[in-house]
C-alpha cells in the first residue's frame, strides 16, 4: 500500500519518468543510473534554476598544452593548487617521439613546443606538482598512464584539459574534458561549475566477429548514431558485447564517446575491471583494496534504472570499419562500397577533400602512411593485434609506418616480447610515446594529400598535418593496409 | 571581463556543417602558453594556402566580412578537442557571438567563460540566417532574444548562470572560490577518499 501511494505521487510529479518504468514493466523504485550514483557522490553544492551544481574533483590529469594559461591564472591571482596530490601531470602532446635526453632533442620539434614543455616544468615546480616527465618511466599520453598506474579508478570524478579524457570511464569512474579556464577552476579548488547531463544507454547485443574490434564496434556505434547524439549526454556502454571486452577495449571505446559528442563515456566496473587494476602502483591494497571493491560492486545502474535515451547496437553485424570522410561518423565497413549522399553539400565537400569517390569500396584506395598509436590504440593488446598482422610481412613499397606506444611502460613491455622487432623487421618505425601523428603537433606528421590509415580517433580535415587525409580504422586493419599498399581487410592476414 | 549585453552586427556566414576545432585553429598553432594573437591565425588553413596566401573565395578573405561580429555557423559548431583557443581564436579576431541549429558542449562551455556567445536557435532561424547573408542581426543578452533586421525576434537559451556572469562581467572563478567552506566540508565528511 505505502508503495502504491509512494507510486501515486511520483506519478503526479513526474509522468514522464513513471511511463517509461511503466513500458518496462516496472512499478517504482528509487532505482538510479550508474551516471546518478557518481553523479550524487561528488556534489558540494546542489545545482538550482540560477547556479550549476559544484561537482568535486577525484583526480586532475594535466599535460602541457592546455595548462599554461591556467597556471598564469593562479599566479596572477596569487592563488595555489589546493590538492597537488590528486594532480597528474606529463608531457605528451608536444612532445618528440625521438628521445630526449638534453633539452637540444626536444628543439627538434621546434621552439615554441620546447619553451611549452619547459614552462610546464616549471610550473609543476612551482606549484608543487610532480611531474611525469621526461626521464621518467610513467611518462606517456595523460590517458595511457591514468589507467596504467591505478590512478584511474571506479567511482572517481576525472578531468583534464582533453576531450578524450572520456576515456577513464571505462573504469566507471565520471571523466569529461573541460577547457584552460575550467583547468585553472580545478588547480584552485578541486572543483567544476557543472550543469546535470542527461543520460545516454547504447546497448550492445551479441559478439564481435574474429579480425572486428572495440575500434570498429566504437565506429559502427558513430555511424549508427551521428557526430551529434551524444551532444549534452553521459554515454552508459551496456550489454554483452561490452562486458566481453577487456579493459584496452573498453576504454578504446569511451575514448571516442566525444566523437559521437557526448563528453563522457561511461561501463559499469566488474571482474575484468578490478583484476586489471589489483596490484597497480596507485591502487588501493591491503585492507583498503577490500574496502574499495565493497564500494565499486555497488556502482552499476539498477534494475530498472531510466535513460533519457536509448540505443542498441548488434556486435555481430559489424565488421572491420574504416572512416571514408572528415569526421568519424562517416564510416563504412572496409569491403563496403562509400555512400552516396553527395546531394548534402558538407558531404560532398568531405569527399573532394579525401579525394574518394562515391559508389567504391575504400579497398581500392592506395596508402602513404600508416599510423599505429593515441589514447585510442596505443596499448599493448593494441600493439599486439597490430603485431600479428604484421608478423612476417613486410611493409608495401612507399608507405611509411609509424608505431607510437602510449606509454614508456608500454614502449618497456612491447620490447620485452618482442614487438618492436616484428615492426621494424617488417620495415615500420619504433618510437617513444606520446600523441605523435593523431595530432601533428610534435613534428610526426602526414603530408599534403598523402592519405594515412590511422589508429587514432579524428579524420577532420588537417587533424594529422595540412592537407592530410585520414582513415580511421582499427590497428588490425592499419596494419593490413600498410602490409597490402592498400585499405585493406586484416581479415586476409589472420590465421584461423 | 567587460560586461556583455548588446550585440549588434551584419552576420557572416559557414554553412558547412560539423565546424570542428581543428578548422577553427589547426592543433600546430597550440604550442603558445598565452592567448595573445590567435585570432591571426583562426581558420588558417580555409583562409590561407599552403605558401601563406590568402585564399579569396573564404568568406572571411572577402570585403563584405569585414568588421562582423557575429558568425553564423552550421550545425554542430565546435565540435571535437577541447582547446579553449578556439573561443580565444574568435574572440582576438573579433566575433563576438556564434549562432548555429547546434553547438558542441565544450566548445560551448569554452565559449561562455571568454565571454563568446554561443547561441543555439532553431533549425527554421537557423536555415532563414543562412540564407540571408550579411543581414544585420541584434542579439540582447538580457532579453535572450536576436532580432533579425527587417525580419522576426526569436528567444535563445542560455545557461542563467552563465548569463549573469556575462551580463555583469563576473568572472566564475570568484563564485567557485566563494564556495570554499563547503569545499573544506565535502572533503571532512566524505566516506573515501581518493
Amino acid at each position: 500500500m505505502r508503495v502504491a501511494i509512494l507510486s501515486w505521487a511520483v506519478f503526479i510529479l513526474n509522468t514522464q519518468l513513471f511511463k517509461s518504468q511503466l513500458n518496462k514493466g516496472i512499478v517504482l523504485n528509487n532505482s538510479k543510473t550508474l551516471f546518478q550514483k557518481l553523479w550524487d557522490d561528488h556534489i558540494v553544492v546542489p545545482e538550482t534554476a540560477d547556479t550549476p551544481a559544484v561537482l568535486y574533483i577525484d583526480l586532475h590529469i594535466i599535460h602541457e598544452v592546455t595548462t599554461p594559461q591556467a597556471f598564469a591564472l593562479l599566479q596572477q591571482q596569487g592563488l595555489a593548487v589546493r590538492r597537488p596530490d590528486l594532480t597528474l601531470a606529463t608531457m605528451d602532446h608536444s612532445t618528440p617521439t625521438t628521445p630526449v635526453v638534453t633539452f637540444k632533442d626536444l628543439e627538434v620539434v621546434g621552439k615554441a613546443a620546447a619553451n611549452q614543455v619547459r614552462q610546464m616544468e616549471k610550473n609543476c615546480a612551482d606549484f608543487g606538482i610532480e611531474l611525469l616527465g621526461f626521464g621518467s618511466q610513467q611518462r606517456g599520453i595523460v590517458h595511457v598512464i591514468g589507467p596504467e598506474l591505478g590512478a584511474t579508478q571506479p567511482g572517481k570524478t576525472i578531468v583534464c584539459g582533453d576531450s578524450h579524457t572520456s576515456t577513464h570511464g571505462a573504469f566507471g569512474a565520471l571523466a569529461f574534458g573541460i577547457g584552460t579556464t575550467e583547468v585553472g577552476h580545478v588547480l584552485a579548488t578541486q572543483c567544476v561549475l557543472q550543469r546535470k547531463p542527461r543520460t545516454f544507454e547504447v546497448n550492445v547485443t551479441g559478439a564481435l566477429g574474429n579480425g572486428v574490434t572495440a575500434k570498429d564496434l566504437v565506429l559502427g556505434i558513430i555511424g549508427q548514431v551521428g557526430i551529434d547524439a551524444g551532444t549534452g549526454h553521459v554515454i552508459e556502454y551496456r550489454g554483452e558485447a561490452i562486458s566481453a571486452l577487456g579493459m584496452d577495449s573498453r576504454m578504446t571505446v569511451c575514448n571516442m564517446s566525444i566523437e559521437a559528442g557526448a563528453r563522457a563515456g561511461i561501463v559499469a566496473p566488474d571482474d575484468t575491471t578490478y583484476e586489471y587494476l589489483h596490484g597497480r602502483q596507485r591502487s588501493p591494497s591491503g585492507a583498503d583494496w577490500d574496502k574499495a571493491l565493497t564500494r565499486w560492486r555497488k556502482l552499476r545502474s539498477d534494475e530498472g534504472a531510466v535513460f533519457d535515451k536509448s540505443v542498441t547496437v548488434a556486435a555481430d553485424k559489424l565488421q572491420p570499419m574504416v572512416t571514408f570522410g572528415t569526421n568519424p561518423g562517416m564510416v563504412v565497413g572496409v569491403n563496403e562500397a562509400v555512400p552516396d549522399n553527395t546531394a548534402d553539400p558538407s558531404f560532398k565537400k568531405a569527399l573532394d577533400y579525401m579525394q574518394i569517390e562515391a559508389g567504391k569500396p575504400m579497398t581500392e584506395n592506395a596508402v602513404d602512411v600508416v599510423f599505429i598509436g593515441s589514447c585510442t590504440n596505443s596499448r599493448l593488446s593494441d600493439l599486439q593485434e597490430a603485431a600479428d598482422v604484421v608478423k612476417g610481412r613486410t611493409v608495401a613499397d612507399g608507405v611509411r609506418m609509424l608505431v607510437v606506444p602510449g606509454s614508456q611502460q608500454i614502449k618497456k613491455d612491447a620490447e620485452a616480447i618482442g614487438l618492436d622487432r616484428i615492426f621494424t623487421e617488417a620495415g615500420a618505425e619504433w618510437r617513444e610515446a606520446g600523441c605523435s601523428m593523431c595530432i601533428g603537433m610534435n613534428g610526426d606528421t602526414v603530408g599534403k594529400g598523402q592519405l594515412s590509415v590511422s589508429t587514432s580517433n579524428r579524420n577532420f580535415e588537417g587533424r594529422q598535418g595540412l592537407g592530410a587525409r585520414t582513415v580511421l580504422a582499427s590497428p588490425m586493419t592499419a596494419a593490413a593496409s600498410a602490409i597490402a599498399g592498400k585499405v585493406a581487410d586484416p581479415r586476409r592476414y589472420l590465421q584461423d | 571581463m567587460e560586461p556583455i549585453n548588446i550585440i549588434q552586427s551584419r552576420t557572416v556566414l559557414m554553412p558547412a556543417k560539423d565546424i570542428d576545432t581543428d578548422q577553427i585553429i589547426p592543433a600546430r598553432f597550440l604550442t603558445t602558453t598565452t592567448k595573445e594573437g590567435l585570432g591571426d591565425v583562426v581558420f588558417n588553413d580555409l583562409r590561407r594556402d599552403a605558401s601563406g596566401n590568402d585564399i579569396d573565395t573564404f568568406v572571411l578573405n572577402q570585403p563584405q566580412s569585414a568588421g562582423c561580429r557575429i558568425l553564423v555557423g552550421g550545425n554542430n559548431f565546435g565540435c571535437g578537442s577541447s582547446r579553449e583557443h578556439a573561443p580565444w581564436a574568435l574572440l582576438d579576431y573579433g566575433f563576438q557571438a556564434v549562432i548555429s541549429s547546434e553547438i558542441a558542449d565544450i566548445f560551448k562551455s569554452n565559449s561562455l567563460k571568454n565571454g563568446l556567445l554561443p547561441i543555439v536557435i532553431d533549425a527554421d532561424t537557423h536555415a532563414d540566417l543562412l540564407s540571408n547573408p550579411g543581414v544585420s542581426v541584434t542579439i540582447d543578452l538580457e532579453a535572450q532574444s536576436i532580432a533579425i533586421e527587417d525580419g522576426k525576434t526569436v528567444k535563445f537559451p542560455i545557461d542563467s548562470f552563465a548569463r549573469y556572469c556575462l551580463l555583469n562581467g563576473v568572472d566564475q572563478l570568484g563564485y567557485v572560490r566563494q564556495q570554499s567552506a563547503a569545499i573544506d566540508a565535502f572533503e571532512e565528511n566524505r566516506t573515501w577518499t581518493p
